[in-house]
């Protein structure tokens, strides 16, 4: 259905792990220099699709392509210099600073007599910058709040300077102001070319931010394409389970879900207390 | 605004990264590292210790030498006696500490990395009791020479390491179930090593109990040299590993993210940090808590995001021979090594616990 080109995809891809298998026969491709966000309700293997999309997770069946090639013929660090993921869950040492971490995002490019050249350092301090922590890059990062860390971490994933990037609920655990910065840092990237996908549980940011939207449920994707068309009543119902108007949002006109909520007849049918 | 598309499009040549901490670059040509100042200081004021104590050590005993005695005999400027005394008898043993406490220090700085836990060590996935068992094996059943012995301990560790690692094995390794794990089998490993003590008659159980509590008495030049060379080669293999060791501090995810071969790197790893402490079994006995401790102290001293390799060496070292100092020298009689480092790693997890527990209220 799409006339995009796309570097990244998956093509009849089966992911899972030992042998529980979340998704079957896969297919999605991630439109060129798009803000896509993928949607669905909890474990529906928005994840699972992210992690075998960078290679984490090897398909049982079927393939994910990058560059027009199967992505496991590729050399480990090179994949890390196309395709960059900021995980759900990362650790920062201890005692580490905000400038350090950040720079450990530049690891596939650096080898061990190589380890901080002149570029390094200007894209560790580009990326500190886009994400406006630059005041921040000498303090310990077990000292920051938890809006400063998030951004710290995708500064990493900055530093990493790939032409797609992946990032998994890079917005939960912030206030809404840190969350619409972060919103508008992955606008500002896609509008200068590199194509960013993120899992956001807030249906309404991915509606607005979004350049093209992928709803999953049960491992399948139920809906892609443009917000306009896929943020339908019918479809957050059928995929969410939640009986809702969608209205357009008054700033940026994108759809935006209103929840019926029980006592306008809105009840689901699953909940009877 | 934001450029992008190629790095080399970054043109903005000002761009210089405030770390919070003094950072030593060194460009040159396709060369470009980047060290803290911090870590160099410290390694090389304990490197000096280490001299001032490796002289001190060659100096002390029955026959005590003068600072110059003991470095004209060292450059073979002595009389015979005075070098057989300083070269043949002390430097075997004082090198041994150094070279072994390095050894441990990095064997515990990989592990405690690796687990992401400031109480790992090989220990933890069984090495020494699994090497405490096969010496027992040994001593007890086959009655064996120390040649046997030793076999019997590197056997014991480095199976029982390797079981820990398979039992632990589910979609790669992971570091919390190997911790699990270990702990288990260490458990059982240990209840097995208190019944073979107890079948023991009492020379059999003396014999285990000096091997058991790890010491330097009979280190010849031999042990030396073979120990030495094979820790010669490991170290460095530890340090071209180090790299993807400290980026997998950040979550495996994001290491394999970043272009991190994951699984192989982290078993490549513990191979080299068993490996290291297994040399040291086989030359000393086990000697317990310089793996656990110097580690810590180096991070603290240096200050660094997490663990590194290269403080937590020159710590081991400084503490081994500083150990064995006290256990040959300010003893009423000379002690093994082993006991001194018992003690005082212990004294260190009490005054860990105390200052942890006190940051937390």
């Amino acid at each position: 259905m799409s006339m995009h080109t796309t570097r990244l995809q998956a093509d009849s891809a089966t992911f899972g792990y030992d042998k529980r298998v979340i998704s079957e026969r896969l297919s999605v491709a991630i439109p060129d220099e798009s803000l896509t966000m993928i949607v669905g309700p909890n474990a529906c293997g928005k994840s699972t699709l992210l992690r075998g999309l960078s290679r984490l997770l090897k398909p049982t069946a079927g393939q994910v392509i990058l560059d027009g090639a199967d992505i496991n013929s590729f050399a480990t660090r090179e994949v890390a210099r196309r395709v960059g993921l900021l995980p759900q869950s990362s650790i920062a040492p201890e005692g580490i600073t905000v400038a350090d971490l950040v720079a450990r995002g530049r690891y596939p490019h650096q080898s061990f007599m190589r380890q901080w050249t002149v570029e390094d350092e200007r894209a560790v301090a580009r990326a500190m910058e886009q994400t406006a922590i630059t005041d921040l890059s000498a303090r310990l990062v077990d000292e920051l709040s938890g809006g400063q860390r998030q951004r710290v971490w995708v500064a990493m994933a900055l530093a990493q300077h790939t032409g797609i990037l992946l990032l998994d609920e890079p917005t939960t655990f912030l206030d809404i102001t840190h969350q619409i910065e972060l919103l508008e840092l992955f606008t500002d990237l896609h509008q200068v070319g590199r194509t960013v996908v993120a899992v956001l549980h807030d249906l309404n940011h991915a509606a607005r931010y979004g350049t093209h939207l992928i709803a999953m449920k049960g491992g399948k994707v139920v809906a892609e394409g443009a917000p306009e068309q896929v943020v339908t009543a019918e479809l957050v119902e059928e995929v969410f389970g939640l009986r809702c108007l969608v209205v357009p949002d008054p700033v940026a006109g994108t759809p935006q879900v209103v929840p019926l909520g029980r006592e306008r007849g809105g009840d689901t049918g699953r909940v009877h207390l | 605004m934001i450029e992008h598309t190629h790095p080399s499009v970054l043109a903005d040549s000002k761009a210089r990264v405030q770390f919070g901490r003094r950072m030593l670059v060194l460009r040159r040509g396709s060369m470009a590292v980047r060290l803290e100042w911090r870590s160099i200081i410290v390694c090389l004021a304990v490197a000096g210790a280490i001299v001032v104590l490796v002289v001190l050590a060659l100096m002390t005993g029955s026959y005590p030498l003068s600072p110059a005695q003991v470095i004209s005999a060292l450059a073979g400027g002595e009389t015979s006696l005075i070098h057989d005394i300083v070269v043949e008898w002390r430097l075997p043993r004082v090198a041994a500490a150094v070279v072994f406490g390095a050894a441990l220090g990095v064997s515990g700085a990989i592990f405690q990395s690796l687990l992401r836990n400031p109480l790992a060590d090989p220990g933890i996935i069984g090495f020494s009791q699994g090497a405490y068992t096969g010496a027992l094996i040994v001593i007890l059943l086959v009655n064996g020479s120390y040649l046997q012995l030793v076999a019997g301990a590197l056997v014991g560790g480095v199976a029982t390491a390797v079981a820990v690692y398979v039992l632990a094995y589910r979609r790669g390794a992971q570091g919390f179930r190997m911790i699990v794990v270990g702990i288990g089998i260490s458990a059982m490993l240990g209840s097995l090593n208190t019944w073979l003590i107890l079948k023991a008659d009492l020379d059999q159980a003396l014999a285990a109990a000096a091997w058991g509590a790890g010491s330097l008495n009979g280190v010849s030049w031999d042990q030396v040299v073979i120990g030495g060379a094979c820790i010669v080669v490991l170290v460095p293999l530890a340090a071209s590993l180090s790299r993807p060791m400290r980026q997998m501090e950040l979550g495996d995810d994001s290491a394999a993210a970043q272009g991190v071969r994951v699984a192989p790197i982290r078993l490549a790893l513990i191979v080299v940090a068993v490996a290291l402490t297994a040399t040291v079994t086989a030359a000393s006995g086990p000697i317990a808590f310089i793996s656990l401790v110097a580690p810590q102290i180096g991070r603290r001293l240096a200050r660094t995001a997490g663990i590194t390799l290269a403080p937590a060496a020159f710590i081991g070292a400084l503490l081994c021979l500083l150990a064995d100092y006290i256990a040959q020298h300010a003893a009423p009689t000379p002690l093994p090594v082993g006991i001194i480092t018992v003690i005082l790693g212990g004294g260190y997890l009490g005054w860990l616990l105390f200052v942890e527990g006190r940051r937390r209220l």
